[in-house]
């Protein structure tokens, strides 16, 4: 096979299927992570490096459920889920709202900060051990022929569906929702029609973070989790944020999809590393090209 | 400011237990304790690491046996050569940066440190050991596995544990006999592994380089990067590659992953025999996932495991909650390695220790590298052994002189 | 701004410049600690990543995410230049600078040719930074990948100069050639972000970085001020990657294209004050001593725990950001301001 001169490894249509299908259950994942993200661009304009720290710490929470107290990974999505919500809104109330001084530059310095506290917390409090949660249904699932889902797959694409859709609900249908597109929207008009901007600002945050606590819950039996592993996770997840539409949680949805697929089938034909190279282009060109990426700025 | 944070055994136990009962007491702990092994005769020696950032995890297994041995060697009284002289650990944090670490060896030169153990990272250990260099302070490389860390004129500079070409021909040589035994039975190989440090890129390409002659078909060579987040791509290349034998070379974590996700695709090639593969020899990763490990060999360090000294340090390191890995007793040899060499040398002196560690021949440890012998700063008699993860434990396979078990190859189907 | 024209300011702060750099000049002879030398030496190494970064990110108001571009496109091309090709350190070092001058014009054209303001910049320069990151580690054959690029140490005296090396390079040398090395790499940057400060070009930067539009309205060219900001830029950042490939010997894609500079490089200029000549390495200073007191104090008490020094400099890190916005350039101002109208009512 032959591309731009360049020769490529040729493979049977199984393999390429089979790495195509693999990549949409890769993409879910992704979905995952950047949906909390994508809603904390679009109402607070921040980028949020945080965001992968706050996964990190959802997934110890979700390891220790499980492993102290027994609690199966998706069933503590009830514990984590709220809780991310409560810590997202505490630390956006009192630290990361306090500190901004409404300048986009301190935040994001102050997101760094905050995740090299958190960061250092977690290899202080529990150790630089990487674990690894345990189910039985690890190596359990459907033969599609050309590639094995696992259980655990499964989970983590219809997790991403599930939660897509609640939120979309949620903006349409809530009072709460409404008023964080308002503030998204128009953030001064909002403030005049009588709604309380710090607090929508917090609520954002915190539905952002319990978004990533869903996430960790049903990342927790694929991934080990250890104090740096939210790295492996938020370039993508910015990537995404950024081709889906900064503020678009379909945009999210359907960029991590296409960003998995386009990436396992770049990594297939260039290899594991070079294949990585797709997603840097991408970032690239959809910044240069459509910064308002697929999706536009919808709330 | 001449201060560095110091510590030694009494110490470390105190601070543990003040940790455990919060930050305000183990203050206390510290400041209250007695200082005895503060006497003015204790030996310094700096032990830096990477235990923050990106290669944490191994420091902080390194730093730990370094520390064992420390604690091993006060308690059994000192180095008797200077009186019973303690050593007292300098501990440093290279933060996974090379900088960082030749800025740490600046301060173990002020506060007067003998020698110097780590620093895991070739990269980083490039740095430590030309930053000792200048201060003529002997510095034993723990891990490290690069080969031109040693060799290149620095006469402070020693490796204990061997480097990756000489892993790489005992892989090789080992795999060979083991195969011929069998009578043969794999003949095609795919190589898996990381290119994102010195370490898996070295190795694939000496690996390459050593199979094609001895007759062995290189079907494919599938380098990621580390931190991988998905082997579904590389399970499917191996599936549609069919070889005989997988060789994986990369660390824990991806090794980790890669394993699970070989079994999750019911990839089943005739055996896998990793070179340095991360998880195939960590009890870790043997008891957490049996089925994903069953009958995954490994040519990798590993120490000999009818010595008590080997097994007394499995339980120290398990027993404090840790994994009993490659890091913690290559860094507990190391640092026995520089003890043994300031008996040796009967001097606190560095000039003095690094002429007793070029001509040490040192033979009471629970390695199998027989009596020491340094040529350029190498260890000679370094070598690497073959394990295999057989019945959920992990028995050494070869070389002879050194099995506990006879190899399972190819693997039952 | 106003207070610093008036001529008895204007004074005061080249007397403050004088002093500072005859201090920075004279160091090596005042301080025989190796230790703190070396304190210094990542200090300045760390205000130069910063003040490569605040030419364009506080002088032209494009914040950056991704200056290891330019750090690690500098020291890639200084290490395999001498380790293929075995040219000479002080050849290979305008190569360096060229090529990473070349790769900022680069990503400057697409970037600002198709107006790319804010944080849709700094995620550019970040995803560029990662398509860096990742060819170094594919492109085996020119890059030699995750090996990475170790030149040769000398160990000869005689040859220090011609190597480029001071590791071993005698007794004054070997002391302090790598801190000259890096001081004049620093006073580059000082001298270029003065020029800015009173030159066309810097008024016509600072002009685009407060409104574009009407920059525009008066006659300058956004494009091109913004190419020649982003070029400057990677000149004074590449600085830092050749003395780190002369220093430290050894770079790989990690280290060149890792985010480890791009954030170090900005931690320095937003803390100290962006857009001043001061604030990189106020705010290197102010860093590297929060981290050494973190090591010194908590560290030091909990010994065997690692991380907790850097939860400590993390919080200091957040507080400060809480409580000095500005930066501590804009502190040292407040300040400033405060004792001059003191002592102005005093006058009158």
């Amino acid at each position: 096979m032959d591309f731009l001169g360049i020769s490529l490894p040729s493979y049977s249509l199984e393999t390429v299927f089979g790495s195509a299908i693999s990549g949409v259950f890769l993409g879910a994942i992704y979905a995952l992570v950047a949906l909390g993200l994508t809603l904390i661009y679009g109402v607070l304009h921040i980028i949020n490096f945080a965001h992968g720290t706050l996964l990190m710490l959802a997934m110890y929470a979700v390891f220790f459920l499980w492993s102290v107290f027994g609690v199966d990974p998706y069933l503590a999505m009830l514990i984590v889920v709220p809780g991310g919500y409560l810590f997202g809104y505490a630390l956006q109330r009192s630290v990361i709202g306090r500190t901004s001084h409404g300048r986009d530059e301190i935040i994001l310095l102050t997101t760094l900060g905050v995740s090299i506290v958190l960061e250092n917390f977690a290899l202080f409090a529990f150790s630089a051990n990487e674990r690894n949660v345990q189910v039985p249904y690890d190596f359990d699932g459907i033969d599609l022929g050309v590639v094995y889902i696992v259980w655990p797959q499964i989970a983590a694409l219809v997790g991403s569906l599930l939660i897509t859709a609640a939120l979309w609900c949620f903006m349409r249908f809530t009072d709460t929702g409404k008023a964080i597109r308002a503030v998204a929207k128009e953030r001064q008009g909002a403030r005049l029609m009588g709604i309380n901007v710090e607090h929508i600002f917090a609520v954002s945050f915190g539905i952002g973070t319990a978004c990533v606590a869903a996430a960790a819950s049903l990342l927790a039996p694929t991934y080990a989790v250890f104090p740096q592993v939210g790295y492996l996770f938020v370039l993508i997840a910015f990537t995404v944020v950024v081709l889906g539409g900064m503020g678009s949680f379909v945009g999210a949805l359907v960029g991590g999809l296409v960003i998995g697929v386009t990436e396992q089938i770049g990594r297939l034909y260039l290899g594991e590393s070079l294949g990585l190279i797709t997603i840097s282009a991408i970032f690239i060109l959809i910044l240069l090209f459509r910064p308002t990426g697929l999706f536009g700025q919808r709330l | 400011m001449k201060k560095s944070y110091t510590f030694n055994h009494l110490s470390r136990r105190q601070v543990l237990a003040g940790v455990a009962a919060g930050g305000a007491v183990a203050a206390a702990g510290t400041l209250g304790m007695p200082h005895i092994a503060r006497a003015a005769d204790a030996v310094k020696v700096g032990v830096v690491h990477p235990v923050t950032g990106f290669l944490q995890f191994s420091g902080t297994q390194c730093r730990f046996g370094a520390l064992a041995a420390i604690e091993e060697i006060n308690a059994s009284g000192g180095i008797k050569a200077l009186g019973g002289a303690k050593l007292e650990a300098v501990l440093g944090d290279a933060q996974s940066k090379a900088e960082i670490g030749a800025a740490e060896v600046e301060k173990f030169n002020e506060a007067g440190v003998s020698a110097i153990v780590g620093a895991y990272a070739s990269g980083i250990c490039l740095a430590t050991t030309q930053a000792a260099a200048k201060y003529g302070i002997p510095h034993v490389v723990d891990v490290g596995v690069n080969d031109k860390i040693v060799g290149r004129g620095l006469e402070n500079t020693f490796r204990f544990g061997p480097g990756f070409g000489s892993i790489t021909k005992a892989g090789v040589d080992h795999l060979i006999a083991i195969n011929e035994a069998a009578g043969k039975p794999t003949k095609s190989v795919v190589i898996v592994h990381e290119n994102t440090t010195p370490f898996g890129s070295f190795m694939a390409g000496l690996l390459e380089k050593n199979l094609t002659p001895a007759g062995f078909e290189v079907k494919e060579v599938l380098p990621h990067p580390t931190g991988n987040k998905d082997f579904n791509n590389i399970a499917l290349k191996i599936k549609e590659a069919n070889p005989d034998l997988v060789i994986p070379s990369h660390y824990y974590g991806d090794g980790v992953l890669f394993l699970r996700t070989l079994q999750r695709q019911r990839v089943q090639p005739k055996a896998i025999y990793s070179v340095l593969g991360g998880a195939s020899s960590q009890y870790r990763f043997v008891n957490e996932f049996p089925d994903a490990a069953d009958y995954v060999m490994d040519c990798n360090h590993w120490f000999d495991p009818r010595k008590a000294a080997a097994q007394a340090l499995r339980k120290k390191t398990e027993d404090a909650g840790k994994s009993f890995s490659y890091e913690v007793f290559l860094a507990y040899e190391a640092m026995m390695f520089a003890a043994d060499a300031m008996e040796r040398a009967g001097s606190s002196d560095r000039a003095k220790i690094i002429e007793a560690m070029a001509s040490s021949t040192w033979s009471d440890h629970f390695m199998p590298y027989g009596a020491t012998k340094m040529v350029n700063g190498q260890n000679e008699g370094a070598q690497a052994m073959v394990m295999q993860v057989l019945n959920k434990d992990i028995e050494v396979v070869a070389p002879k002189e050194f099995a506990t078990k006879a190899a399972v190859f190819p693997r039952p189907a | 701004m106003s207070m610093l024209t008036t001529m008895s300011t204007g004074n005061m702060q080249r007397i403050g410049w004088a002093v500072l750099i005859g201090a920075l000049l004279a160091a090596p002879f005042a301080i025989h600690s190796g230790r703190w030398m070396e304190f210094i030496e990542l200090t300045l190494f760390a205000a130069l990543l910063g003040q490569g970064w605040n030419i364009l990110g506080g002088y032209g108001g494009q914040y950056s995410f991704g200056h290891a571009l330019f750090f690690g496109t500098a020291a890639y091309l200084q290490a395999l230049l001498q380790y293929k090709l075995g040219w000479s350190p002080w050849l290979t070092l305008w190569i360096a600078i060229g090529g990473s001058v070349a790769v900022a014009a680069f990503v400057g054209f697409l970037s600002f040719r198709y107006g790319l303001r804010g944080s849709y910049f700094a995620l550019v320069t970040l995803a560029f930074a990662e398509a860096f990151h990742v060819l170094s580690r594919s492109l085996v054959s020119v890059t030699e990948g995750g090996r990475g690029v170790q030149l040769p140490l000398n160990q000869d005296p005689e040859q220090a100069l011609a190597t480029f090396q001071f590791t071993f390079a005698g007794p004054f040398l070997s002391e302090a050639g790598y801190y000259y090395t890096i001081l004049i790499f620093l006073l580059i940057g000082f001298a270029v972000t003065g020029w800015l400060n009173h030159s066309r070009f810097g008024a016509q930067l600072q002009a685009v970085r407060e409104d574009e539009d009407a920059a525009s309205a008066l006659g300058i060219d956004p494009f091109r001020v913004k190419m020649s900001a982003i070029c400057l830029s990677a000149g004074v950042t590449s600085l830092a990657g050749i003395y780190y490939v002369q220093k430290f010997l050894f770079v790989d894609p990690g280290i060149a294209y890792g985010p480890g500079k791009s954030v170090e490089a900005l931690f320095a200029a937003i803390i100290g004050g962006v857009g001043t000549v001061l604030g990189p390495l106020l705010g290197s200073a102010f860093i590297h001593i929060v981290g050494e007191f973190a090591k010194e104090t908590i560290g030091a008490m909990l010994g065997d725990r690692p991380g907790v020094d850097l939860i400590l400099f993390g919080i200091i890190l957040v507080l400060m950001l809480a409580y000095m916005p500005r930066g501590l350039v804009g502190l040292v101002e407040l300040l400033w301001r405060k004792l001059m109208t003191k002592r102005g009512g005093g006058n009158a």
